[in-house]
């Protein structure tokens, strides 16, 4: 395999809580590579959006990264001085947010904000041209004339878009989606989702798309990674995973969404809560939900390799689909 | 909302608040007025109908046109003690209170503004410093402060623009500071984070365009401040020096002759109201108009 684009070995990423820390993420480890979607699927809580805001950095304080690697295109930016990681956060990893509205600032004009990401690396182009060409990239109609525009005169998907234009203004290689697509509805998803591929496809962006609708993940990222009380507990190819999951958690996903296939399927939700992230055992996070519980769940449970390219963190992985 | 909606113009939020505020009478009514007073103190050379520094003694307390005896003909207003014209020295003096309430007020919305910006957005040592010398400038009574200032300084203009900016400042930067914090925790200023964006970028061109209405509306409610606090000091005579005529040293002026000449000091008096009043009407309909708040009830 080529040499990954970003690589994550071991992540753990701590909040203090008056109850003791709690970790966010804890031994996360991935890989994205060029051009690749990858999915990162969970519920909210899970660590999805702080794995993420570890790699960029912005883990707000006091919460920190306490252990592992994080290496982007080779460098470590863990050891990375401030001013060196600021200026890969948006030329090589750019992060596009969930909600468009409250990410846009109110008081600037759209155009001025599609450049300010040139601006702040002083990227020397055009600014107006520039805007125009990312606009209309985008798929925003009239992009010249829209370019004065404050955001509360686009519409929810247009903002969406907009906020995407800005994120790869500097033409970074990774774009973090942070629910790129659940405020809007089904036809401009699938603009939206349309417009990621193509640019994976022309100039090997790899996106990955932090997500909690397993559906948008099937149709659009060859690989896909579920992640659990601040774990990763499964990876592997899509259709893979999804057809024969390899842990229960992943299974009761899958169980709780109805298919358009098989509409008369009985829905199981999972059972039980996520535990309390503060205190937690050494044990398999998920045993307390799992109808697949033993006694050895108990013992710390690494994520091991379940064929074909996959990663479970079950010990009885091969037994939970056939 | 209609299906062919009309183009709407290109609005900022501030474009739009300005609107609101061009539809509210009073607001508008108090604006021309300051807005007079304005027109007047720039134009005071040209308009002034007597030298303002003139004095003679044959007209000493000559009375205002209306009042039927001792009037002295092209005097309308009467004179003062010295036998100058009343009205001209208070279209001279609103050169002295505005000038001194529009550089006060300026100077110090920068310093506010840029030392608001810096602690709350950077927080840390930054916000300790700035915060801790804001509430001990809070801690002096503002006259007290000033007159002391000015005691050490020596009177005149540059001294009073400056002892009032040393304490003005606060007021801007207080607010600045709060609506930073605020801001500082929203999605956009993250996102520019994760743009790579830099502290001082964030600030200025991020933070500063969604804290600037505040800033106005702090500023033209000081403004009606800082005109009481010049006229004060004129009054004590720690302001502006004779013959160069200002309201507050007007009022003062007058105050041995009010049962024999009310007018020395009233009308003096009564710009110093009309002005002050007229501002805090402006700045409240600014505030309205600016009020995110109050937006859905309009």
């Amino acid at each position: 395999m080529r040499e990954p684009l970003l690589r994550v070995r071991n992540l753990r990423t701590v909040f203090p809580t008056r109850r003791g820390p709690l970790a966010a993420a804890d031994g996360v480890d991935f890989d994205i590579a060029a051009g690749e979607a990858l999915g990162v699927v969970g519920e909210s809580g899970s660590g999805k959006s702080v794995t993420f805001l570890s790699v960029l950095g912005l883990v707000r304080p006091p919460g920190r990264i306490e252990a592992g690697e994080i290496e982007l295109d080779g460098q470590d930016l863990r050891t990375l001085p401030p001013a060196a990681l600021r200026s890969l956060r948006g030329r090589t990893v750019a992060l596009a947010m969930q909600d468009a509205l409250s990410a846009l600032n109110p008081s600037l004009a759209i155009g001025t904000q599609v450049t300010e990401t040139l601006r702040a690396h002083a990227i020397p182009v055009d600014p107006r041209t520039e805007a125009v060409r990312l606009l209309t990239r985008v798929g925003i109609p009239d992009a010249a004339r829209r370019l004065g525009d404050y955001p509360h005169q686009f519409s929810g998907g247009m903002r969406q878009r907009a906020m995407i234009a800005i994120a790869l203004a500097a033409r970074p290689r990774l774009l973090v989606a942070d629910e790129p697509t659940t405020a809007l509805d089904v036809t401009i998803r699938a603009q939206v989702l349309d417009l990621l591929d193509e640019l994976r496809a022309e100039s090997g962006l790899a996106v990955a798309m932090i997500t909690h609708d397993l559906a948008v993940v099937a149709e659009r990222c060859p690989r896909v990674m579920v992640m659990y009380a601040g774990q990763v507990v499964e990876s592997g190819p899509t259709a893979e995973v999804i057809a024969h999951p390899r842990h229960p958690y992943t299974r009761g996903l899958t169980e709780s969404l109805p298919s358009l296939d098989d509409p008369d399927r009985v829905l199981h939700p999972i059972p039980g809560q996520v535990p309390d992230l503060a205190a937690l055992d050494a044990g398999c996070r998920f045993r307390n939900r799992c109808v697949m519980a033993v006694a050895g769940c108990a013992q710390p449970v690494p994520l091991l390799p379940a064929g074909e390219g996959r990663l479970s963190r079950c010990i009885r992985a091969a037994e939970v689909t056939p | 909302m209609s299906a062919v909606a009309a183009p709407l113009p290109a609005l900022s939020p501030t474009g739009l608040a300005l609107r609101r505020l061009l539809r509210n009478g009073t607001a508008v009514a108090s604006g021309a007025v300051v807005l007079g007073v304005a027109l007047l103190a720039v134009l005071a050379p040209w308009i002034a109908p007597q030298d303002p520094t003139d004095a003679d003694l044959f007209r000493r307390l000559c009375a205002p046109a209306w009042h039927g005896e001792t009037v002295e003909p092209g005097f309308w207003l009467g004179c003062d003690s010295l036998g100058r014209d009343i009205l001209s020295r208070l279209i001279h003096g609103a050169r002295v209170s505005l000038s001194v309430a529009a550089l006060v007020v300026g100077i110090a919305a920068v310093i506010g503004t840029l030392a608001g910006l810096a602690a709350g957005y950077l927080r840390g040592w930054t916000d300790i410093l700035v915060s801790r010398l804001v509430d001990t400038l809070l801690g002096f009574p503002y006259l007290v402060f000033a007159i002391g200032l000015m005691a050490m300084m020596g009177p005149g203009l540059h001294n009073i623009v400056l002892a009032l900016v040393l304490k003005e400042w606060i007021f801007t930067c207080r607010v600045v500071r709060g609506e930073t914090l605020a801001a500082r925790e929203q999605d956009y200023v993250e996102a520019a984070r994760a743009l790579g964006c830099s502290p001082r970028h964030i600030m200025l061109r991020e933070i500063l365009p969604n804290v600037l209405s505040p800033v106005l509306v702090v500023a033209t409610f000081r403004m009606a401040y800082v005109i009481i606090m010049e006229a004060s000091l004129s009054f004590l005579g720690l302001g502006v020096q004779p013959p160069t005529p200002s309201w507050g040293s007007m009022v003062s002026d007058g105050r041995d002759f009010l049962v024999d000449a009310w007018w020395v000091s009233t009308l003096p008096g009564l710009c110093i109201l009309a002005l002050v009043l007229s501002i805090n009407l402006a700045s409240q309909g600014l505030r309205d108009a600016f009020d995110p708040r109050l937006h859905q009830s309009s």
